[in-house]
């Protein structure tokens, strides 16, 4: 026997199907549009237009101090604001400052869970911030008082469900921006330990996130496994550009000191150039010898230089403008899994699998 | 779950992606040429404060090794 439901319940279907595929079509339309407009501004290429700047003499940066200490592969490193300490994160569960003029080690914390992948200093200097395998980011309190424990301090901020993969505070101490392996980012307050925005919008595990310059205004970019950039309006959690032209994993996202652009780099072996304003990828930072992936990337004061940290234990440096490399340099004996410029763009510092820290100028 | 409710998940899904290329294909956006020439603008005005770029003498960086002077 028929049930007079059947045929209405089969018309719904058709119509929820007729609707999906009128929506699928739109998205089509859309994506193309979007290649279209993107195309017609693509009047010139970046190495083009800067064939008329000068070109760059030859770099001799070295290593001038290694910091050692930790008992296994380094994950990531910031910078203090004072552009002397630095904090430090390892897969053995500890995350270390740094006195980089001096090597000493000034505060030493263990966490309780091995892969720090995250770790960041807090604006004003006296907190850091940590976080990997636990799914938290974690605030230390840096102390005066070297005897005190600063585990004893700690307020658990973030929340994930999977691993955190990068934090950083804002502008001040009291909010921080967190990444993770669950495929959002979010927003949080660290004196509360509230949600205050998450963002929805990657379709895998996001690995970095970088912050806009302050003058800039509320954004960041964000990359992950699905080999997407996208950056996003931190108040209203609106995902406002996204670039897909990696083959692969983005490891490292970093703005251009002017916030109009920004560096990305990836398992893809290459580190591209993103134009804001432009909407569109402009420079790719490549070489047919260079075939192991780049885990970290960052720009020198002006602009001008791009330095990435790769996975064959190397450190390339690229002309931002014309697309060159200047540059390539040894010296860690695994791979390079973190760098950052100092804030005063008088040095860089580097973290290894290989255990140590160096800074370079 | 029933193909009904499979079918308004995706359905949420496709909606969500439609909203998100709306929202991207109606920015402004700039020629290559103009950003090119601003970011080139941007390197030029900098780049006299750059120490990497630069180079800056042993005796101005504190990670550079000052080299040692005897008092003759």
């Amino acid at each position: 026997m028929r049930s007079p439901l059947i045929p209405e319940m089969a018309t719904q279907e058709v119509q929820l199907n007729e609707t999906l595929a009128h929506l699928k079509t739109e998205s089509e339309t859309l994506k193309t549009k979007l290649e279209e407009e993107r195309a017609k501004l693509h009047d010139v290429e970046l190495h083009q237009v800067a064939e008329k700047v000068e070109g760059l003499g030859q770099f001799v940066m070295k290593t001038r101090r290694t910091l050692k200490g930790h008992g296994n592969k380094v994950l990531c490193m910031d910078w203090c604001k004072d552009k002397r300490r630095i904090v430090s994160s390892s897969q053995d569960g500890k995350v270390i400052v740094w006195d980089a003029f001096t090597t000493n080690k000034e505060h030493a914390v263990t966490m309780p869970c091995t892969w720090v992948m995250a770790c960041a200093y807090a604006p004003s200097g006296c907190a850091v911030a940590c976080g990997g395998l636990d799914n938290k980011c974690s605030v230390y309190p840096l102390s005066l008082d070297k005897n005190e424990n600063l585990a004893a301090k700690k307020k658990s901020v973030a929340m994930h469900t999977n691993y955190l993969s990068a934090c950083s505070f804002t502008n001040s101490d009291m909010q921080i921006l967190t990444s993770s392996g669950d495929g959002t980012c979010a927003l949080w307050d660290v004196e509360s330990g509230q949600l205050l925005q998450s963002f929805h919008g990657h379709a895998a595990d996001v690995l970095c996130l970088d912050l806009a310059p302050s003058e800039t205004g509320n954004t960041f970019v964000s990359g992950g496994c699905d080999k997407k950039a996208n950056v996003w309006d931190m108040r209203s959690g609106q995902c406002i550009q996204s670039f897909e032209t990696h083959e692969s994993d983005i490891n490292s996202v970093r703005y251009y000191p002017s916030g109009d652009a920004f560096a990305s780099g990836s398992d893809d072996a290459t580190c591209r150039l993103y134009d804001l304003r432009a909407d569109r990828e402009v420079a790719i930072y490549s070489k047919e010898s260079i075939i192991f992936g780049v885990s970290s990337v960052d720009f020198s004061l002006s602009g001008r230089l791009l330095f990435g940290g790769y996975n064959d234990y190397t450190i390339n440096v690229w002309d931002v403008l014309k697309g060159t490399r200047v540059s390539i340099l040894f010296g860690h004996e695994n791979r390079v899994s973190t760098l950052r410029v100092s804030p005063d763009g008088t040095a860089f510092c580097t973290g290894s699998w290989d255990h140590t820290l160096r800074i370079w100028a | 779950m029933s193909s009904k409710t499979q079918s308004s998940s995706s359905m949420a899904q496709a909606r969500r992606t439609v909203q998100q290329l709306r929202i991207e294909a109606s920015i402004e956006r700039v020629k290559v040429s103009k950003a090119s020439s601003d970011l080139m603008r941007y390197c030029g005005e900098h780049a006299k404060n750059d120490p990497l770029l630069m180079g800056i003498p042993a005796s101005e960086n504190p990670f550079k090794d000052k080299k040692p002077c005897t008092v003759l």
